[in-house]
């Protein structure tokens, strides 16, 4: 167990040092320094100021040291600071991350609320109709931009009940009705496309499980179908199912992306776009690792509670 | 096919003998696979529409009018937009950016991809364990986000889009293609090729690469689907296809959600348009899997 611990550990670190490494050459693909940017919308550009500021930031050293400094700098827990808003970074993604954890939170509990209970009838009801609709159903939701599923949402509440999205972010803690009231449907927005992901990977793993000789047995001794279904074979199917989840989670991440846009949510991920758009490079910089982190982290996780789940996992060599 | 069958065959004219069978195959596939025939349905739809757009649109799709955000009616199908263009032209239209960007982007994250996982998967060792290790670190980031910064940093324009949404396509590509390679190489034909002195590189292209076919087309049929979804995304956020090129992406950010209260139609047709095409590929990915991987047959 301990060596595949350890394992585990290095490869996460080791993807977390490239990622660091690919995040800052992808940065530097685009023409021109983050001073350039700066003093593009002033009109009159003083050569000397330039200079200064070019030195201040240390984008006049060598790529190298300027990477050692980054690192360096994120070690210590330092993300850099903004310059649009001229605030140290920390200060705008610290009130933002609630936010993101409750939407991110609130959509993988749907998820998994939907995807698990609708794979496992469908494989329980292989080629009947709620199989059919099920994968149907499955299927769009991996059609549809969810995004747009939020705008189709917000347009018929505002339509039909005359609600309108609050405009201002409410916390769990003055106001939980209105909270939850302002999360639930973006939350079910992101959560439809990770439960459809979810329900085929339950669905094909029961499918597996159900053909093995134990849960033949199972029915053989008289056992009632719904329980060999959801105690025996859902168990043992649990494990793909779980794998999914975590991977899941980076996705999920990407869809708060344009989600929070939509619903305008001030999370971390839609500061992620005000930064992108406006340029704010080293902001863009250190919140796309910090999202690497939350991944590699994610993934880290999982593997381990896989190794706790399944026994059979040969923890030396896995 | 004929050919295979006997020199009898091979002296009649082949089109009438392969017909009926081809039509037989044709009904099999419908009965068997009800959801991908519909998929095949709407893929045909969507590349007629692209392929016609000329024919099939009412208006010049980029041209405004002093007709703003009419509602559909006889001239105007599907109503207009904030500047007056004629939305139903539009929607017609941005199937053929939706599907340049999603084909180019898909082959070139696949094709880039499927090389380096057969070298991967061919060659083994140390090249094996580095190239899988930056594929790991390429897949740590979800695929918007990665596409997203790309998009950021090259900017918006037509080539850099397809760039920026093939990129996250190659670690997905590689794993695929190295996982059938290393099966592949273990079988008897590559053993006896290479005992009769034919060359590693083309061992691997001319007798590895083609049996790899089969998961690369499901491959690509699934990422087309995710592809087009990342360019509206893109296009949404505005870091995708830069105006005027009618994007289905693009029609749904800013203008369609300010005035969506005003003119709905503005959010409903260039979203269902986006849906249907991705549903297209899903429905046909999913029959094409079950049909060309034999171990997921039956499940």
């Amino acid at each position: 167990m301990r060596g595949y611990v350890a394992k585990r550990f290095v490869i996460a670190v080791v993807t977390l040092v490239g990622m660091s490494m690919v995040i800052f050459s992808l940065m530097r693909l685009a023409p021109g320094n983050i001073v350039d940017i700066i003093f593009e919308s002033a009109g009159y550009v003083d050569q000397a100021d330039k200079k200064q500021l070019e030195h201040e930031l240390g984008v006049d050293r060598p790529i190298p040291i300027q990477y050692a400094r980054w690192v360096g700098e994120l070690l210590q827990g330092d993300l850099g600071k903004s310059y649009r808003y001229d605030m140290r970074a920390w200060t705008i993604i610290k009130p933002r991350l609630p936010v993101t954890l409750e939407l991110a939170g609130l959509a993988l509990l749907f998820s998994v609320l939907l995807g698990v209970p609708a794979g496992v009838v469908s494989a329980a009801r292989q080629n009947r109709p709620i199989d059919y609709v099920l994968r149907v159903l499955s299927l769009a939701g991996l059609s549809m931009p969810s995004f747009w599923l939020g705008m189709v949402v917000i347009l018929l509440f505002v339509r039909s009940l005359g609600w309108i999205p609050s405009v201002t972010y409410v916390s769990p803690f003055d106001d939980l009705r209105a909270n939850l009231w302002q999360f639930v449907v973006p939350a079910l927005a992101v959560g439809y496309r990770s439960s459809a992901l979810i329900m085929r990977i339950t669905r094909s793993a029961m499918l597996e499980v159900m053909r093995e000789d134990y849960i033949r047995t199972a029915r053989a001794k008289g056992q009632r179908g719904t329980l060999v279904v959801w105690r025996h074979a859902l168990k043992n199917a649990s494990l793909p199912v779980i794998t999914l989840i975590g991977i899941e989670f980076a996705f999920l991440i990407g869809g708060l992306v344009v989600t929070e846009t939509v619903f305008n949510l001030p999370g971390v991920a839609r500061y992620l776009v005000d930064a992108i758009q406006f340029r704010d490079y080293p902001v863009v910089q250190n919140l796309v690792m910090f999202i690497a982190i939350v991944v590699v982290l994610a993934n880290l996780t999982v593997d381990l509670l896989y190794a706790w789940v399944d026994p059979r996992i040969k923890y030396g060599r896995a | 096919m004929a050919r295979v069958v006997g020199t009898v065959e091979l002296a009649a004219p082949s089109l009438p003998a392969v017909e009926p069978r081809r039509r037989a195959t044709v009904a099999r596939f419908i009965r068997r696979q009800p959801l991908g025939a519909a998929g095949v349905v709407l893929m045909v739809a969507l590349v007629a529409t692209a392929v016609l757009a000329d024919v099939l649109a009412t208006h010049d799709p980029i041209r405004t009018s002093s007709s703003v955000l009419m509602a559909p009616n006889a001239d105007h199908w599907l109503g207009t937009d904030n500047l007056g263009r004629d939305l139903y032209s539009r929607v017609i239209h941005g199937s053929r950016i939706s599907l340049a960007i999603g084909v180019a982007s898909t082959l070139l994250g696949a094709v880039l991809g499927g090389l380096i996982g057969l070298v991967s998967g061919y060659v083994g060792g140390t090249t094996d364990l580095l190239i899988q290790r930056l594929m790991d670190i390429m897949q740590a980031l979800p695929i918007l986000v990665l596409a997203l910064v790309l998009a950021a940093s090259l900017g918006p324009s037509l080539p850099n889009a397809i760039v920026a949404i093939s990129i996250p396509i190659i670690p997905r590509a590689a794993r695929l293609i190295r996982a059938s390679v290393l099966a592949i190489r273990e079988l008897a034909y590559v053993e006896a090729a290479r005992a009769l002195g034919v060359r590693h590189p083309r061992v691997a292209l001319r007798h590895i690469l083609p049996n790899t076919i089969g998961p690369f087309i499901v491959l690509i049929t699934a990422q087309l689907g995710a592809s087009i979804l990342v360019e509206a995304a893109l296009s949404f956020l505005g870091l995708g296809i830069p105006e005027p090129y009618p994007s289905w992406g693009r029609m749904l950010s800013i203008a369609a959600a300010e005035y969506a209260e005003k003119a709905p139609w503005l959010v409903i047709w260039p979203g269902l348009a986006i849906s249907l095409a991705v549903f297209g590929t899903n429905l046909l990915g999913d029959a094409l899997r079950d049909t060309l991987d034999p171990r997921l047959r039956g499940s």
